[in-house]
């Protein structure tokens, strides 16, 4: 245990001067601008909240893009009525998203396996038909909620004069735009890091790692199991809606296509294509769909026959034809055959190739490297 | 009560089209214990069948015809469809009934995809936790969707029903009641094609020698197997059979809603809800399940209620399922013993 402590700070010093250089070592990869470093750190968060139930427990949740649009709803109402400064935005957001949790996770975990990823499934379906239909009040349906030079705005009233135009969200003085926006949100991530460092270090993880290899006989041995798993749900969820939340302090509108479940699938892949269960694998699944989706759907048919210029007319024209079913608009296409190929392939996701390529190159000759997977847990 | 009866009826459409969906999902889940998310794009997959072959009928022919001019002085098109101009009336007929005869060449092509997909895919599966095969199907399910919306396009694509059906019945004056009861024939059509469908299926399970077969390989595949039955080959064909039924269902309902690539997706949620109210791997109640659902969502959509609850139209399927899944652990029909945790 002393170990550990001593270890601590070393690992977090470590991931936090990776994270706050991130637009130093992106911009060889041309990642570097900072749209898409917000992303990068707020998808991490959203995976790494995600995996702490997937993960830890072996519940699939398929309903967490619900928590993620109630962040997001919850922040911009906190814009919109209070002020555009970032803190009480956050913290409206998780606590909303962390209510939500609570209800939903409470009746949906007295179930486990496929129904309990349908019964997420139908909750999340559930609030996003209604944030389309009945609460339009709250949510503005199909347009998405946005600022308006009309909102009330109450605490930014008192200290100053409203400028022209729409403000900009801010902490205290400083815009939530551009650098300082991702800065924020890498600052949020170390944190968040830490927070699940703790947790998967803690008797709590454990706990959870237990429910999900044998439940029952966590039972039995008097551990009583739903508030342990109600706990990940919550945090998980909290998480989920930190994240949307941040979605809305970097760009300050709320949508009802971030409830829907494609949104739910794809924190699914993240956490899969990188590793579930690892403590990092989560955060690198979510940058490498984040930088692919970036890449791939900037790419048109131009670009695409730049690329194949040095192939003959007709064999150009046959390989943007076929290519170009993957990019641009076909994004999605990629995502889905990536989706399949890992599954399939190394159902350990990224941190598993890793461990792979670490056996067989540091001089693992003992055992065949096509050696069993690591297996996963009993059903 | 016209209302209501009104109601009834606008149900049974819609809950045949979850009954056949979800049949074939439990016919799936029931002989290969696979969850299989990409069901939906196999009924998706049915529907543009529909649309290719309307497509192929409508491959039209372009006449120039020098004598008459149109506003702009430029020759007049006359443009008929090939079939037309080889058929004549019958090419004409063909195109009317584009729909219903399309069921003839989606049969074939839903069998070879749905074996395939077996064949290709889902075997590799069966020993994978639940949590993987639904993975590996949605990951499917995205590719299939993006393919088809690559080809046809992201709008939906309009299919009209054959003109001796494309009005109203007034099935109140059927039976004696007020004249108010009118309903779209075709919506009759397609509750007595789904219902013909789910008999067929289920006369195939209980009437024929290889029903029986992969009954007993469902209750025990093991044992079938050791008497020497090759019952891996039955389930693969009981899975083709299950794209068969997902893919007759959509072909037909393409002309109550107009088919677009995420049209399965929409359906498969709901399909699975309407699984796992029915009880997983109970047949009957997946039929039962979804016709109950559908007719459910009608009622919930009468001005009447949704003015009393606003918004419980959106809302009604899962709100029913949640409260089924609570009180009901094994669903309304299911048995005991499947799918427990």
């Amino acid at each position: 245990m002393k170990q550990i402590v001593s270890r601590e700070p070393f690992a977090l010093l470590a991931f936090a001067v990776v994270i706050l250089t991130m637009p130093l070592w992106l911009t060889p990869l041309g990642a570097n601008y900072p749209d898409l470093l917000q992303k990068f750190a707020i998808f991490a968060i959203f995976a790494m909240g995600f995996n702490i139930l997937f993960g830890l427990t072996g519940y699939l949740s398929f309903g967490h893009a619900a928590f993620l649009g109630v962040g997001s709803y919850a922040a911009v109402w906190s814009f919109k009525l209070f002020t555009m400064n970032v803190l009480p935005a956050i913290a409206f957001g998780m606590a909303f998203s962390g209510l939500f949790a609570l209800l939903i996770g409470y009746v949906s975990l007295r179930r486990s396996g496929i129904y309990f990823s349908i019964l997420t499934l139908a909750f999340a379906q559930m609030c996003y038909n209604l944030a389309y239909s009945v609460l339009t009040p709250i949510t503005n349906g199909e347009t998405g909620l946005q600022l308006t030079l009309q909102d009330p705005r109450i605490i930014d009233r008192i200290f100053v004069e409203p400028g022209p135009g729409l403000p900009e969200t801010n902490l205290f003085g400083i815009d939530m735009s551009g650098y300082p926006g991702f800065y924020f949100c890498a600052v949020v991530l170390i944190i968040c890091f830490f927070i699940t460092r703790r947790i998967f270090k803690s008797p709590f993880g454990l706990t959870l790692r237990g429910i999900k290899s044998n439940q029952g006989r966590m039972g039995y041995t008097g551990y009583s199991t739903r508030p342990y798993t109600l706990a990940a749900f919550v945090i998980s969820g909290m998480f989920a809606g930190l994240a949307g939340s941040l979605l809305a302090v970097t760009d300050p509108l709320a949508g009802a296509e971030r409830l829907q479940w494609t949104a739910s699938g794809e924190v699914v892949l993240m956490t899969i294509l990188g590793g579930v269960g690892t403590l990092i694998g989560p955060m690198l699944g979510a940058w490498i769909i984040k930088y692919f989706e970036n890449i791939f759907s900037s790419f048109n048919k131009s670009t695409l026959s730049e690329i194949f210029s040095f192939l003959p007319e007709n064999l150009q024209a046959f390989a943007v034809d076929i290519s170009s079913l993957f990019v641009g608009e076909g994004w999605h296409l990629t995502l889905g055959l990536l989706f399949m190929l890992v599954v399939i392939f190394l159902p350990g996701g990224v941190m598993e190739g890793w461990r792979r390529l670490v056996k067989r190159f540091s001089g693992g000759g003992g055992g065949s490297p096509e050696s069993a997977p690591v297996p996963q847990a009993a059903e | 009560m016209d209302a209501i009866l009104l109601q009834f009826l606008n149900g049974l459409d819609k809950g045949g089209a979850y009954a056949l969906i979800a049949l074939g999902l439990t016919l799936v889940f029931g002989t290969l214990g696979v969850v299989n998310f990409a069901h939906g794009a196999l009924f998706m997959l049915g529907a543009f069948c529909a649309v290719t072959f309307n497509k192929l009928l409508n491959l039209e022919q372009v006449v120039l015809d020098e004598t008459q001019k149109t506003a702009w002085g430029s020759a007049l098109e006359i443009r008929t469809p090939y079939v037309e101009t080889l058929f004549g009336d019958f090419g004409h007929f063909l195109i009317d009934y584009s729909v219903p005869i399309s069921i003839l060449i989606t049969i074939p092509v839903m069998l070879l995809i749905g074996i395939a997909m077996e064949r290709g895919l889902i075997k590799y599966f069966y020993k994978r936790p639940h949590a993987d095969q639904i993975l590996v199907t949605f990951g499917l399910a995205i590719v299939i969707q993006e393919i088809v919306k690559h080809y046809f396009g992201a709008n939906p694509i309009p299919q009209s029903a054959p003109e001796i059906v494309a009005g109203s019945a007034n099935i109140g004056a059927w039976f004696g009641l007020s004249d108010n009861i009118v309903y779209p024939w075709w919506r009759l059509v397609y509750f007595g094609f789904s219902a013909f469908i789910i008999a067929a299926v289920f006369s195939f399970l209980q009437f024929t020698t290889y029903g029986m077969v992969v009954r007993a390989g469902m209750r025990d595949s093991e044992t079938v197997g050791l008497l020497g039955i090759n019952i891996q080959r039955r389930f693969t064909v009981v899975f083709g059979l299950a794209a068969v039924v997902a893919g007759l269902a959509g072909v037909m309902y393409t002309p109550i809603l107009p088919p677009d690539y995420h049209m399965g997706m929409d359906f498969l949620v709901l399909s699975f809800v309407v699984v796992v109210v029915g009880g997983m791997g109970s047949l009957p109640g997946a039929v039962l399940a979804g016709f109950l659902l559908g007719i459910l969502q009608s009622f919930a959509s009468m001005n009447e209620i949704t003015s009393i609850f606003p918004g419980i139209d959106q809302i009604i399927i899962y709100l029913v399922a949640v409260v089924i899944l609570l009180t009901m652990p094994r669903g309304l029909l299911g048995r005991e013993g499947v799918m427990e945790e």
